[in-house]
């Protein structure tokens, strides 16, 4: 009996270190991960630039401190040439995440209970993060979020770039002035996300080690 | 307060699993291909951390820019559809007073004098060589109410009225088969554009302003409008115009621009 018992233990010791040292964000996750950080980094700051034009709300331009490009015409040269890496590495990732049937593992079903149980848990900073692998139901929302919002983000910067040739998206964002109202919001929600992540991982620094790596130490 | 007991701390939590991180590198770097790609993504990662303005005067990183860009030209000819009309608005909705836009003030717009303007038409062309307006006002006149875009993000309706340009370079003998129009101005500023675009059906040498001759700060004795390509295409006081086979390049175009500058 406790011969038993102790084999029993020893099994679930060997299973959680074999768990441990599992791949947790494949290679495909971590690379399409990063090139996209880069991207949507450069993306906003050029982006940032080519407001400053012609600014939508004329009492808010961003300083040249973090802006890319130096005037709008190199910025428009970054953001037309970085929003094909941007556009390329998000179908990679959705395709991948899609196929291999991860984005329905990680981050579904998600349901309004445990969004608002785990919501507020995590506002009263009682929300833990030591199982890495599993997704609370906040991350779920954020990332669920975040990639509707980048498809959100390509849409209307098409409707914006090709206004006259792509009808169809022009009309679905309101007309070309409202398609720049839209891609804004969008990048603010971005943004939003990015500052929320990254002070996250900040929180749980070995988060950032596992988008590194791939696995736990 | 909180967030701060459940934080854990740098230190204590890499001295914890700095055996294996170490282990992980050695095993990484083992392999030339390896150690030559995280170079190189450092590099990358070091590039995106300096400053906009740094990254912009590198001369590398400019001629890459400007690549991408020629590419983006390519990629805008194909989606250019010839059959696909610019929305056309009522005119309610024509934006009063028409912003002016240009590279210098509004007092510095060249006049040019009527009487002896001539349109010189160049190039790989076999017809008429040089147009005066009264020839130009006796040709069928189209009008149009569209969408002024400007690279800036602005935009603005307006009415314009004038030759449909297919028109013109028919008249003018043009090989259509050839690459690009040339146009330049009074004013010094010169563009050009492709073929496809100078034959759309909405692209006009415009005469006429909401109805009335074109007024100096809207480009007397006229501009090309083209509800296809953003405001920089649309060059107005054109005095010549080129068929060509060179890329002529334009104002904008040479310090950046996209050349293509469709909408």
């Amino acid at each position: 009996m406790i011969c038993r018992t102790l084999t029993t233990m020893d099994n679930r010791i060997k299973h959680e270190i074999a768990l441990s040292h599992e791949t947790i964000q494949p290679a495909w996750i971590r690379i399409t991960h990063w090139i996209n950080a880069l991207a949507v980094i450069l993306m906003v700051m050029s982006g940032w630039q080519v407001y400053d034009a012609s600014p939508i709300f004329p009492v808010l331009r961003f300083p040249s401190a973090v802006t890319l490009g130096g005037w709008l015409g190199g910025a428009l040269l970054w953001h037309f040439a970085i929003m094909w890496v941007l556009v390329a590495n998000f179908i990679v990732y959705l395709g991948l995440n899609l196929a291999s049937g991860r984005l329905r593992r990680k981050l579904l079903p998600i349901s309004f209970k445990a969004l608002a149980t785990d919501l507020v848990a995590a506002l009263r900073g009682t929300l833990g993060h030591e199982d890495l692998t599993h997704y609370n139901a906040v991350q779920k929302f954020a990332y669920l979020i975040v990639i509707v919002d980048i498809v959100l983000v390509i849409l209307s910067g098409l409707a914006v770039w090709k206004s006259v040739q792509l009808p169809l998206l022009r009309t679905l964002m309101g007309g070309y002035d409202n398609a720049r109202v839209v891609h804004f919001i969008a990048m603010s929600v971005l943004v939003a996300f990015f500052v929320v992540h990254v002070i996250m991982v900040a929180v749980v620094p070995r988060s950032l080690l596992l988008m590194i790596r791939g696995r736990q130490p | 307060m909180t967030f701060r007991r459940r934080a854990e701390r740098f230190d204590t939590f890499f001295s914890a699993h700095a055996e294996s991180i170490v282990k992980d590198a050695r095993n990484e770097l083992k392999d030339p291909a390896r150690r030559l790609l995280g170079k190189q993504v450092l590099t990358l990662g070091g590039i995106a951390m300096l400053t906009g303005c740094d990254l912009s005067d590198d001369k590398s990183v400019n001629t890459a820019l400007r690549r991408i860009s020629v590419f983006n030209d390519s990629a805008q000819a194909l989606l250019f559809n010839p059959n696909e009309m610019a929305p056309t608005y009522p005119e309610s909705m024509i934006t009063r007073p028409f912003p002016f836009n240009a590279f210098y003030g509004i007092d510095d717009a060249p006049e040019v004098e009527a009487a002896t303007y001539r349109l010189q038409v160049g190039g790989l062309a076999n017809g008429k060589r040089a147009w005066t307006l009264d020839e130009l006002r006796a040709m069928p006149q189209e009008s149009q109410i569209t969408r002024h875009i400007c690279i800036e993000g602005w935009s603005a309706i307006g009415r314009w009225g004038g030759v449909r340009f297919s028109n013109f370079l028919k008249h003018s003998g043009a090989d259509i088969t050839a690459k690009y129009v040339s146009l330049h101005c009074a004013d010094n500023y010169w563009t050009s554009i492709d073929m496809p675009t100078a034959l759309h059906a909405q692209t006009l040498l415009t005469l006429t302003y909401d109805g009335q001759v074109l007024p100096t700060k809207y480009g007397f004795p006229m501009k090309l409008r083209m509800p296809t390509k953003l405001g920089y295409k649309n060059p107005k006081h054109i005095v010549a115009i080129a068929v060509t086979n060179e890329y002529p390049g334009g104002y904008w175009e040479n310090q950046g621009y996209n050349w293509f500058g469709g909408s």
